[in-house]
């Protein structure tokens, strides 16, 4: 069947720059560019690339531009050059369209219209860089209050805390499995996680023996597919995050290809070489909140009350319904994580159109935890497109403890959203485990780029703080009169409950 | 949310009263009662920091005559608030006197409301003695938030508080404060930069037993405050100074906490600090900022609290607003500024600067004032 399809990109090459050094032709792993030596020249296969600018990056004469296809059908507003092309792409294929990394639509982000408040005269903004701000964040559930006991003039804590997590910046990184990712990837995420006294959350894939040195750093995953989960794997990590959903395809679950699966994937998934891994779209031993509650608390007593449980799902219309029941259930830490929220392969109809935004979910579910008088039970970690430090001063004002960044993380070690890891042949050798295209990501570079990353943020954050005149992060957190709207409905205003800009 | 009468209030919305202010407190440690004299001649000294639009007292062994019951000291704003607050205590309360605060009309104040004060005792039956203080918070509560423009500005026992809009010698010639007695003054005068005209703006801020003056501005305020909602104290005024006695209520009084480790809640030693110290008040330290970190207060402050028999004082963690204790005999006094207790003390025992988040606490009988918890 001839494809109807046209190139999405057209490579341009300017030709009196090229030295037929053919760099491009290696660092390509879609066979975009080729070389014709009859004619001594580099020429392209546009319809094969896919935009990801590994071969600008790395021409040592920059002779190479990218541009999207200027050529258009008739202009429509309702059916879009994205609409036609997908439905071309269904009547060739008769399948589900897959894509990678988190919804790219234009209408879902809220964290432009909030606006952040500074000191002016009446309180004194603090300087960062004279006086101490803190930014140390403990994740877990708190006590009501805490039993003091007076034992002739000392006091004695009776109130003894469940376990916590110490994150000496409120910046996690995100669950990304092995699998979708290679080691390097993991290993540099792990290092900058201990660098930084943070924590990486393994993800569904399990968790290498290489990386259990880190452990202290580490949040191990447990999901519907239970690959890797051990009692030496809930052991070896600080805490144990259950995975009910994802940002990126809620009620969905994953499917990792079998030609991904290597030796080492295999072995740390505990399943054969080369067969697909199917994540089940629930946990079918989880059909409802009692079930969730008996997984909470075996995890606990296969950990022996040693570390907190966390639970994530996805952003949907009732999540503070849901996070209200999870908390009951036992979770220590609820994870939301919001129609942003990126994965290495999801349908794109459902990657586009199912869950809400992260900043309404965060606000409402926080909100609801403090209506029933239990926010205190369980710290809030939210997911789904975090993209700077004002994100996270953002999102800490409106209720959350603290965030998890996964495409922040990547793009800092070379990902530019193609939206193409599913192929498994990410050209920066990010989302693939190819050994001969995973050895492009020296860990050693990756791991400084996520520190620089972390620390530039958390100067950032620090200086955010300071203007508002707050020394610490926790006096921030759920600070709702520090954050004002603009361009927002009535409705809007009233879910994030914050004022309009002027007000 | 229920604010109680916003067009005077808070006519612009504001998320809190921002202002700047003096403090003076004075206690007699042998519980001998004194008149207005000397409060008066030392917070009037301080009028750099107040501009006329508020200014309060709050006095201790105030009405030893009816020392056991519950003295309300509410504002109206209007006739109809006065029925329907009434008509709450009368459900509520066995009144034991109910009378107008006498005032001076001659005084140089600011459209007064009307004010009136009820000895009361909770309705017999309706509750038990143990649970007197929190039947007490809840139906201030009530009124406050439910009888439009009826506001309970002291509710303690054998204490008031006297506040309006007006400099400090208005307020204390409007309310005949010349005719009254006790062992321990905290006085307060102030300069808004919002809500000018609302008397129930003005400080001491009081709830049961507490009363809190406070100067400064609290950058944690909206954590403190949706904090305190989830233990049902709903934050009607927007003031700081309320957000700090709310607090003061949970810690103490429902929480048991002594005033020691409530001064390290509200202004914590720094992680560095902490990460220093011996393995076990590095726990208890690590503990508190874990429970209570949402009422760590943030932002300039300094505060001076009072209730029955004892007078605290603290500032914030890096000390932005000034706090100076001295001592003359039998008498302790903290104030903004030197000055103004060296007007009415000349020749001090002792004075000296508090350091930053370590309280000073004053106790009836106690010989000296404590500076604690170096250790816990």
């Amino acid at each position: 069947m001839k494809s109807y399809l046209e190139p999405e990109f057209i490579i341009e090459r300017d030709d009196e720059k090229c030295t037929r050094c053919k760099i491009c032709i290696e660092q390509c792993t879609y066979g975009v560019h080729y070389y014709n030596s009859k004619n001594n020249i580099v020429r392209s296969r546009d319809e094969n690339c896919v935009n990801c600018h590994r071969c600008v990056v790395f021409c040592p004469t920059k002779a190479i531009t990218i541009r999207r296809n200027p050529t258009q059908y008739t202009e429509n507003w309702h059916w879009t050059k994205e609409v036609i092309t997908d439905i071309k792409k269904q009547a060739e294929t008769g399948r589900a369209i897959l894509t990678g990394m988190g919804c790219d639509k234009p209408y879902y982000t809220y964290w432009d219209k909030i606006l952040l408040n500074a000191s002016q005269v009446t309180n004194p903004s603090i300087d960062p860089l004279r006086e101490p701000i803190e930014i140390r964040t403990y994740l877990g559930a708190k006590p009501d209050k805490l039993e003091l006991e007076m034992k002739n003039n000392d006091i004695e804590l009776k109130t003894k805390l469940t376990p916590q997590l110490c994150a000496e910046t409120p910046i996690l990184f995100a669950a990304i499995s092995l699998g979708a990712v290679n080691f390097n990837v993991h290993l540099a995420l792990a290092r900058a996680a201990a660098e930084c006294g943070t924590f990486m959350n393994c993800g569904e894939g399990g968790l290498d023996k290489r990386l259990y040195q880190y452990g202290d750093h580490i949040i191990v995953q447990v999901a519907s597919g239970r690959f890797g989960v051990s009692p030496e794997y809930l052991n070896a990590g600080a805490a144990i995050e259950i995975k009910i959903g994802q940002g990126a395809k809620p009620g969905i679950g994953g499917h990792l290809p079998g030609e991904k699966v290597t030796q080492e994937i295999a072995q740390t998934r505990m399943i054969p070489v080369g067969t697909d891994a199917l994540s089940p779209a629930p946990h079918h031993d989880i059909y409802s909140i009692e079930d969730l509650r008996q997984l909470i608390y075996a995890l606990k007593e296969a950990t022996d009350y040693t570390k907190p449980v966390a639970v994530k799902i996805a952003a949907v219309h009732n999540c503070a319904a849901i996070a209200s029941g999870m908390v009951r259930a036992g979770a220590d830490i609820i994870v939301l994580d919001g129609i942003r929220g990126a994965t290495g392969a999801a349908p794109k109809v459902i990657r586009d159109n199912v869950g809400i935004p992260i900043e309404l979910a965060l606000a409402s579910v926080d909100q609801r935890l403090r209506d029933e008088g239990i926010r205190n039970k369980a710290s809030i970690i939210v997911s789904g497109g975090i993209r700077n430090s004002a994100d996270i001063v953002k999102a800490i004002a409106l209720g959350a403890d603290a965030v998890y960044i996964g495409t922040a993380a990547l793009v800092a070690i070379g990902c530019t959203l193609c939206q193409k890891c599913y192929t498994g042949k990410c050209p920066w050798g990010i989302a693939t485990t190819d050994p001969r295209i995973a050895e492009r990501l020296d860990p050693d570079v990756a791991t400084k780029r996520l520190v620089n990353l972390l620390q530039a943020w958390s100067i950032e954050i620090k200086e955010m703080l300071g203007a508002m005149g707050i020394n610490a992060i926790e006096s921030l957190r759920g600070n709702r009169e520090q954050l004002r709207g603009v361009g927002l409905t009535e409705t809007e205003l009233k879910i994030l409950g914050i004022k309009m800009a002027g007000e | 949310m229920t604010r109680i009468v916003d067009s005077f209030n808070n006519p612009y919305n504001d998320d809190k009263l921002i202002e700047a202010c003096a403090l003076f407190g004075m206690m007699n440690l042998s519980g001998r009662r004194f008149g207005v004299k000397d409060p008066l001649k030392a917070i009037s000294n301080m009028r750099e920091r107040s501009n006329g639009l508020g200014a309060g007292f709050a006095i201790y062994g105030l009405y030893p005559e009816h020392e056991n019951d519950y003295a309300l000291h509410i504002m109206y704003l209007n006739m109809e608030a006065r029925e329907r607050a009434e008509m709450l205590i009368r459900e509520n309360f066995d009144v034991l006197e109910a009378e107008e605060i006498p005032v001076n009309p001659e005084a140089k104040v600011w459209r007064p409301p009307s004010l009136w004060r009820y000895f009361v005792q909770p309705k017999k039956g309706a509750t038990n003695i143990s649970s007197h203080d929190d039947y007490v918070l809840e139906n201030v509560m009530r009124i406050n938030t439910k009888s439009k423009g009826a506001f309970v500005f002291s509710s303690g026992k054998n204490m008031g508080v006297f506040k309006g809009v007006g400099f400090p010698e208005d307020i204390a010639e409007y309310f005949c404060l010349d005719e009254y007695k006790g062992y321990m003054w905290i006085c307060h005068t102030r300069f808004p930069t919002n809500t000018p005209g609302w008397w129930g703006g003005a400080q001491p801020f009081n709830i049961l037993d507490w009363s809190v003056i406070h100067n400064g501005e609290l950058s944690s305020y909206g954590t403190n405050r949706r904090y305190l909602e989830m233990h049902g104290y709903y934050c009607t005024m927007q003031t700081d100074s309320e957000v700090i006695t709310y607090a003061l209520d949970l810690l103490m009084r429902k929480h048991k906490l002594p005033i020691e480790v409530v001064a390290k809640i509200f202004a914590p030693p720094f992680w560095f600090e902490i990460d220093s110290m011996t393995p076990k008040e590095r726990s208890f330290y690590t503990a508190l900022r874990q429970c209570y970190s949402n009422l760590l207060l943030n932002g300039p402050f300094t505060i001076i609290v009072a209730r029955t028999g004892e007078m605290i004082g603290l500032a914030d963690r890096i000390k932005l607003r000034p706090l100076v204790a001295g001592i003359k005999d039998d008498v302790f006094y903290l104030s903004s500024e030197e000055a103004a207790i060296r007007l009415v003390s000349p020749h001090l025992d002792k004075v000296w600067y508090p350091r930053a988040g370590e309280p000073v606490i004053a106790r009836l009988k106690s010989a000296e004032p404590l500076e604690t918890l170096a250790t816990p």
